[in-house]
């Protein structure tokens, strides 16, 4: 009888403090990660969505809002920044085999950055869905404040863009392993550009548990593509719903 | 390790502040990402100074994406939409781009090396290929 409102007082004195946001996002993924190892790092067990997951679940039954969860959790997510700039530091290190491929990468990336946004805006479209909602889906692939932007810009629903972008990055992570497999692509470069150009930040992250060489030319990939994009989207997407909204 | 930091911090400050006084619709830490590229191309003495922390740093990238996640976990329950259209447009776009990307990519890395190799053979026959 006693022990419960002192437990209760004891979580409320946490809470209040950016201490317990910080703690559950690093044993969530600390948790994630383990789960992720024991699955013999198959990207099936993609240790961000695990760990979101739990997270989640923690907010959700303990009623905790959001910006109290993130208080805490800010100190993770600024680290973000440093972070993107790091990734120079691989590409630097492949400068070589980048000079080397320079002509196949931007083909590449021409290919994929529009095959992202067109693709996306067209079956939106031909399934049924708005063109507010095309214009939130197009810029999906690029990083999200880059993502966000463009579909304000257009008239399109920033926060759907969120989703999205996320939902992008998740499920390239997943599939990529399997599709290229099938594809017979090997070479770590060609996976690792395709995995950054096509899923952002998550995919890099992906890429860099893989090993340092597909980390680095993703990470080139979504850099790249976040910036090609931002030029991109904003005539490409109003072309392609033109057609065929009406 | 301290100074590898501060390192990372200066140019994410510098591609902030590009970004902010150009008005370019591209994040800050991307521009710096870009800045630092150049800087170790020039000066490849840095890039043994700060590779350990910058190695720390991003072997747990993943980790850095959970807390914006959260959020926009909390936020997609707002959000109203076709979700079977989204779900399949996203599915089948994200597909398309990685496949259209890595096969494209290798087909002209494909078609480069034969023609160095063309070109090697006609210039200088029986050097070996390094390729």
């Amino acid at each position: 009888m006693r022990e419960l409102p002192q437990f209760g007082l004891i979580w409320v004195y946490l809470a209040a403090s950016p201490l317990l946001g910080l703690t559950l996002t690093l044993c969530a993924y600390v948790v994630a990660y383990w789960i992720y190892s024991r699955c013999k790092f198959s990207p099936l067990a993609n240790p961000v969505a695990i760990a979101i997951a739990l997270v989640s679940t923690v907010l959700l039954l303990s009623g905790m809002p959001y910006s109290e969860y993130f208080a805490g959790a800010q100190f993770v997510h600024f680290l973000l920044g440093p972070a993107t700039v790091a990734l120079a530091i691989p590409l630097a290190r492949q400068l070589p085999r980048l000079r080397k491929s320079f002509l196949p990468l931007a083909c590449g990336l021409l290919a994929g950055s529009t095959t992202a946004i067109v693709s996306a805006v067209v079956l939106t479209i031909l399934l049924g869905g708005s063109p507010q909602l095309a214009f939130s889906i197009g810029p999906k692939s690029a990083t999200t404040p880059i993502a966000m932007g463009v579909a304000e810009k257009l008239g399109g629903l920033p926060a759907l863009t969120a989703v999205l972008v996320i939902s992008t990055g998740i499920f390239g992570a997943v599939a990529a392993r399997f599709l290229f497999n099938r594809m017979r692509i090997d070479s770590p470069e060609v996976r690792g550009f395709a995995l950054g150009v096509t899923s952002h930040g998550i995919g890099t992250a992906r890429a860099f548990q893989v090993n340092q060489e597909m980390g680095a030319f993703a990470g080139l990939g979504m850099g790249l593509n976040g910036v090609l994009t931002a030029f991109l989207a904003p005539w490409l997407i109003p072309v392609f719903v033109g057609l065929l909204a009406r | 390790m301290l100074a590898s930091f501060a390192t990372l911090l200066v140019f994410q400050c510098l591609g902030e502040g590009i970004t902010f006084a150009l008005k370019l619709p591209i994040p800050g830490p991307v521009v710096g990402m870009l800045l630092l590229f150049f800087t170790l191309v020039a000066y490849p003495p840095l890039l043994d100074r700060i590779e350990a922390t910058g190695s720390e740093l991003l072997r747990h990238l993943s980790l850095l994406f959970v807390p914006a996640g959260v959020g926009i976990v909390a936020a997609a329950g707002q959000v109203r939409g076709h979700w079977l259209t989204i779900i399949l447009a996203v599915a089948v776009s994200t597909l398309l781009t990685l496949a259209v990307t890595a096969a494209v990519t290798r087909a002209v890395m494909d078609w480069q090396n034969r023609q160095n190799r063309h070109l090697d053979g006609n210039e200088k026959d029986g050097e070996g290929d390094h390729a």
